[in-house]
């Protein structure tokens, strides 16, 4: 949206292709409490809905679908979007990223049926039940501690000793009278018919293997690019599109911005600098080209 | 806009349909719920006589949800002659809904 908003204000003819409603994992965020100028914090779909109004008085074309597919050319780059057809000569990918699955049987099978990634969307259904979080970075450690409002009780499983998270989160999932931490404990197995009924864990220091009964798993192992549609010859590693400073790829034109982008810092922060970056870059590239 | 239907008119709205109804679970509260919003209004206007598309908040009816056993949200469920004959649990784009309504409501 940043990156939009910079190409229309520069006066360039712009199309935004988004497969849902603009906002991405920000909507799943319940309180966004370090983007600057929220001093008191703001929920993910509040900054959301900001970012979207802040383009309602540009000419935007807007194209709601999910792209089947990007043919490079040069210098015109081909974009098929559900039915329809769009020629760009730059294209700036900002898909974002998604949540990583488990990859244990059952998890596919149980989605939606005790199987969960988004706390602030499921939580209520599991109210005064037990839950399992597993994971044991900053998205695990707030979520439990938001659904700790919520359910009986929860187990904290995390197949390491030691929690990624931020300080202040593990001191408060860790002396959490509801939370229960299970450390190096993997789960191998989400067990159930047609709702989930138990976890098969495994304690990896003790080695032993059990059943755990719980009513619901929260999943929180990490997110990953969203990569499905972007061509081969962009340069990608395994944790997504490599870009210089510019936000440029290796292919002419092609730009990246945001979580799929390889890097470090997955925040909306740094997101929103990438928009503008690459849209500058963009902008400069298309006036090149103009000569 | 797709309407909003409610434990109270479930029966007649969807059960009793001529047509295939389409079930958008949602809550105010919901973030991927939000995203779909949008996808599920426009699709209610381009299928209007051919399937109803329709909403119901799970924050204010508890019944149907909990008799279909839904446990997260946003989750669609297509029913047909009274019967479910599919369902799918998360944000899914525009194009994956039409795919599953032309494959099992048409």
């Amino acid at each position: 949206m940043t990156a939009a908003l910079y190409l229309l204000r520069a006066g360039v003819k712009t199309a935004m292709v988004e497969k849902l409603s603009p906002g991405g994992q920000v909507l799943m965020t319940s309180e966004i409490e370090n983007y600057p100028g929220f001093p008191s914090g703001l929920q993910g779909w509040e900054l959301a809905d900001k970012f979207a109004a802040h383009l309602e008085s540009y000419p935007l074309e807007r194209v709601n679908d999910e792209v089947r597919s990007i043919e490079l050319g040069q210098p015109i780059h081909t974009i098929k979007v559900g039915e329809e057809v769009i020629q760009a000569r730059a294209i700036i990918l900002a898909t974002g990223s998604r949540y990583r699955k488990l990859g244990v049987p059952g998890e596919d099978r149980l989605v939606g049926r005790g199987v969960s990634y988004c706390a602030l969307c499921d939580g209520n259904f599991f109210r005064d039940q037990d839950v399992a979080v597993i994971g044991g970075g900053n998205s695990a450690l707030e979520e439990a501690l938001y659904l700790a409002r919520l359910v009986n009780k929860i187990y904290l499983i995390h197949r390491r000793d030691d929690f990624r998270g931020l300080l202040c989160y593990q001191e408060k999932c860790f002396t959490h009278e509801k939370i229960e931490v299970m450390r190096s404990t993997v789960v191998e197995e989400i067990v159930g018919h047609s709702n989930l009924e138990s976890l098969a864990l495994h304690d990896l220091k003790s080695g032993e293997r059990r059943q755990l009964v719980v009513d619901g798993a929260f999943i929180f192992v990490g997110f990953e690019p969203i990569m499905d549609f972007v061509p081969e010859a962009v340069e990608k590693d395994r944790n997504g599109v490599i870009t210089d400073v510019e936000m440029r790829t290796n292919i002419p034109g092609v730009f990246a911005a945001g979580d799929i982008r390889s890097k470090m810092c997955r925040q909306v922060a740094s997101a929103v600098g990438d928009g503008a970056t690459a849209a500058t870059a963009a902008f400069s590239y298309l006036e090149q080209l103009g000569q | 806009m797709a309407n909003q239907i409610t434990d109270g008119n479930f029966e007649q709205e969807v059960l009793q349909s001529d047509v295939p109804v389409l079930i958008d679970f949602w809550a105010p509260w919901c973030g991927p719920c939000r995203a779909m919003g949008p996808v599920i209004d426009e699709l209610a206007e381009e299928y209007s006589g051919q399937v109803k598309i329709v909403k119901m908040n799970v924050d204010e009816n508890s019944a149907t949800p909990g008799k279909y056993g839904i446990r997260a949200i946003p989750t669609l469920i297509l029913f047909k002659d009274g019967e479910v004959v599919d369902q799918s649990t998360g944000a899914v784009s525009k194009s994956s809904i039409k795919e599953m309504i032309a494959k099992k409501a048409l």
